[in-house]
């Protein structure tokens, strides 16, 4: 779904450049710390980030062209932005997705030049923070077990791409060169890419499990899950004298971490009260992007649906016939972005507060 | 500028295009593809302006129109959108061949079709006339930043070394007798993705190693820097300001 | 120790390579090295030999402070390994690992060869004649342009060294350097390694290889050195060679084998 030229209006697709080119930035910096290496040898964090996020995006790229036959003759691919931000950490995921973006631009003229901007915040940025994000409030709900990583990378992916289907929907709204209405273009999108992420969310899951198999060390999401691991197997004593070889900060940070996950709890129930609220809202008044359907002048058709009220009408999910799928939809969309959002605030307010680098590990989401 | 194909899109040759510095060339598309997004739909001519100027800058490139064209099918995903366009689109509607067609939907197709087209068009010459090495290194002179331009240049360095090593996996799997034919097989396919990933992961640490083993410290030591001439310029800019130009006359007409 | 060089200039050097006392632990707790000493003088060929899990590469990445030692100390022409001069000490050791796709990460041959000497600063006219000087030592001077993943197994393992070579090396440390070589290739490395007149330490399991290059070989065996003499005299020690899990080639006698110069 590499946006070409033309798509999108000049000024939307500068602004996406921008938010583009400050994410990348951003990443660039993170990127460092990620990959500063929980391998062995002296961690000497920027000079690992080229050859390392380097090769992940080689990775990314191959990883594209590796085909799951779906049936009879149809085959699918992975997009990779969910998988890249578990195994390496989102951070270098945005970058390595982005890097591998603008090459496939640049030498195999696929996605615009121009587009370049859409197409990184899109693919790039949204599918891989919202994998994470997903991801990493699940880990930190579920209970501490391998499956659950596995668990949580399914899901992750699985809300990443109509995430990025919704994102699109935005970015066309705002900027759309052509006519589509907005609930048309949004329903195509996102019933397309419910199915894509659905394959998206079983490969993910499986290769993340895969990895997880042989090399947990590496999986960047499962890193804060090695230590307690440990500390559970170490035998009938009590916490006191749990690990005495690898873990000296391990039992320090047990006992927080039990009272966080209960925070962790509360969050995702407040996350979504505030995504049911939220679609009431939405529901009840026309909202950003029925509004430039109206300036649009193509409000004959959608005035029908405004007076329906069920939870989103307003997003034509209206063109999916049964609705209780299209309330669905609907429903897992609002959760998973408020869960982002509230997510981000969370940990950025967490991180804020932890200032030990010992928690860095953990808490940079 | 030894031996060949670089990558898929280069064509070797010694035009006057070639033998442009890359960032000049690089700016060059850029610029041109901008104003062919900025120009209003309803100037149908001036996008025929625009195909003249691709055109006449592959006649310089000695790209044949052949090459050009195969490789505009990357847009075919898009072009089904836009057929389809007319179809869903709102807004008055004309009838033409027994189909009722909306007129907005016409535009808008005719938009994406016209100015994707272009752009692709101005890529694939970019592509076509330029090496790999060239345009990271083009890319890193407009300032990107370096430590993406390195990240970059170590996918292209590897992006075929790990694919091989994909393609000798899939080779194992057929020896052995594995297919996958659907839904049932992922498994042993996401399997082989792991184990690519940690291959290539740990290949980033061990060329992590030789770097730091040559003196490497975190920036690339920048060997040749080619810097362009006035005329260079001028020549690279003549494809964007003709276009401006006929972007102008498009809005004032 | 026996001078075995001909090119050994002057009254007693430093020697290319002193370790002495050298042990690591990784993080993790595993203990790789457990006190090991060894001296290369200037212009020695010397074999690396031991079974797999010894800790090989452990001590070789000692040598250019990739690893820092636990305890114990390693000098190379008289420089202790040491954060100070760890750049003057990556020039002096050059190391060509196994996989030349690992060492060869540039997009051409000839930028890749200058990758080290433009680290340390060299540029333009200088920086092209190594460059050049490098490729030619190797038989390599007419791939300058093309991208490495065109080259054969046998070539790119050539430009390996080439790469390392450009910095002007006190030692060259090799790992494996006769591994995935047809035969052909494999005598075209040795008659170059011979042409050098580096020190050269090499890391191998292939033992006719190490006979053929290296007067003198070392065994490295559960972290430490368990033997240390003539190449010839350790390939027939059958009850070191046993112990160590150091096996010959089927037919290949060791005793029947004359060592060229």
């Amino acid at each position: 779904m590499h946006v070409p030229d033309g798509f999108i209006n000049a000024p939307v697709s500068a602004a996406a450049g921008a938010v583009a080119a400050v994410a990348v930035a951003v990443s660039l910096r993170g990127a460092r710390r990620e990959l500063a290496g929980a391998g062995q040898g002296v961690g000497a964090g920027a000079e690992r980030t080229a050859p390392l996020a380097g090769l992940v995006a080689a990775f990314i790229f191959a990883v594209q062209m590796l085909n799951f036959p779906v049936a009879a003759g149809t085959s699918g691919h992975l997009l990779g932005g969910a998988l890249a931000a578990i195994l390496v950490g989102p951070y270098t995921g945005v970058l390595c997705v982005s890097v591998v973006l603008l090459m496939q631009g640049v030498l195999f003229a696929d996605g615009g030049l121009t587009a370049l901007g859409v197409n990184i915040s899109d693919m790039a940025i949204v599918t891989t923070v919202v994998a994470y994000v997903v991801f990493r409030l699940l880990v930190k709900v579920l209970p501490r077990r391998r499956s659950s990583v596995t668990v949580a990378s399914f899901v992750g992916a699985l809300v990443s791409v109509p995430a990025a289907a919704v994102a699109f929907t935005a970015i066309y709204a705002l900027g759309g060169t052509a006519d589509v209405p907005i609930g048309k273009v949004f329903a195509a999108m996102v019933g397309v890419h419910v199915l894509i992420g659905i394959g998206e969310a079983v490969i993910t899951a499986l290769t993340v499990g895969a990895v997880i198999a042989v090399r947990p060390d590496l999986v960047y999401g499962a890193r804060g899950l090695a230590k307690p691991l440990e500390l559970r197997t170490s035998p009938l004593a009590p916490e006191g004298t749990a690990g005495p070889a690898p873990a000296p900060a391990a039992p320090a940070l047990a006992t927080p971490r039990r009272s966080a996950r209960r925070v962790w709890l509360a969050g995702v129930a407040a996350a979504l009260v505030c995504a049911g609220g939220l679609s009431y809202y939405a529901s009840a008044s026309p909202d950003g992007l029925e509004k430039v359907a109206h300036d649009q002048g193509i409000d004959a058709k959608a005035k029908d649906h405004a007076t329906k009220d069920s939870p989103l009408a307003d997003y034509s999910v209206k063109d999916i016939t049964d609705p209780r799928l299209a309330g669905g939809l609907a429903g897992v969309i609002g959760v998973g972005a408020t869960l982002a959002v509230g997510t981000g605030v969370f940990v950025a307010v967490r991180r804020r507060r932890a200032t030990a680098p010992a928690a860095e590990g953990t808490g940079n989401a | 500028m030894g031996a060949g194909h670089a990558h898929k899109l280069y064509r070797h040759g010694h035009s006057p295009v070639h033998a442009l510095p890359a960032h000049c060339k690089i700016a060059a598309v850029f610029g041109f593809v901008l104003i062919v997004v900025s120009t209003p739909r309803e100037a149908v001519w001036a996008f025929g302006l625009y195909a003249l100027l691709i055109a006449a800058a592959a006649v310089a490139a000695r790209v044949p129109a052949g090459f050009l064209l195969t490789r505009l099918l990357i847009e075919v995903p898009f072009v089904a959108f836009a057929v389809l366009m007319p179809f869903v689109a709102e807004g008055p509607r004309l009838h033409a061949l027994g189909m009722s067609l909306s007129e907005s939907g016409l535009w808008g197709a005719w938009n994406v079709l016209a100015k994707g087209t272009l752009g692709v068009a101005a890529s694939v010459l970019l592509a076509a006339t330029t090496e790999l090495r060239e345009l990271l290194l083009g890319l890193q002179r407009l300032r990107m930043p370096p430590l993406l331009v390195q990240i970059a240049s170590f996918m292209i360095r590897y992006g075929d070394v790990i694919t091989d090593e994909m393609r000798r996996m899939r080779i194992a799997r057929l020896s052995r007798g594995f297919e996958a034919r659907g839904v049932r097989h992922w498994g042993v396919l996401a399997k082989s993705a792991g184990a690519l990933f940690i291959r290539s992961y740990e290949r980033g640490e061990r060329v992590h190693l030789a770097m730091v083993s040559r003196g490497y410290t975190g920036t690339m030591p920048v060997i040749d820097a080619t810097t362009a001439t006035r005329t260079q310029w001028t020549r690279a800019a003549a494809l964007p300001l003709a276009a401006l130009a006929v972007c102008l006359l498009g809005w004032t007409l | 120790m026996d001078p075995l060089s001909t090119a050994t200039p002057a009254a007693a050097p430093a020697p290319s390579l002193a370790v002495s006392g050298l042990a690591y632990a990784y993080p993790d707790g595993h203990q790789a090295l457990f006190g090991v000493d060894l001296t290369v003088a200037r212009g020695e060929r010397v074999a690396l030999l031991g079974p797999n899990g010894a800790g090989k590469t452990t001590l070789v990445l000692h040598l250019n402070g990739i690893l820092e030692a636990g305890a114990g100390s390693v000098a190379v022409a008289g420089l202790p390994v040491a954060k100070q001069h760890l750049a003057e000490i990556r020039r002096r050791v050059g190391i060509v690992f196994q996989d030349p796709d690992d060492q060869l990460f540039m997009p051409t041959v000839r930028e890749d060869v200058a990758f080290g000497p433009a680290a340390a600063g060299l540029r333009g006219a200088a920086l092209d004649a190594r460059v050049t000087e490098a490729l030619d030592r190797v038989g390599m001077a007419g791939f300058a342009d093309r991208p490495p993943h065109h080259l054969s197994f046998g070539q790119r393992r050539r430009v390996a060294v080439a790469t390392v070579l450009a910095m002007r090396p006190e030692i060259l440390v090799l790992d494996e350097p006769s591994s995935n070589l047809d035969p052909a290739s494999r005598r075209e490395l040795a008659d170059i390694l011979r042409s050098l007149d580096v020190t050269v330490l090499m890391v191998t399991h292939d033992l006719p290889y190490a006979l053929e290059l290296c007067p003198r070989s070392v065994v490295l065996s559960g972290g430490v050195l368990v033997a240390d003499g003539t190449t010839q005299e350790l390939l027939c020690d059958d009850e070191l060679m046993r112990t160590h899990r150091l096996e010959l080639p089927f037919g290949f006698d060791p005793r029947s084998v004359t060592v060229p110069q």
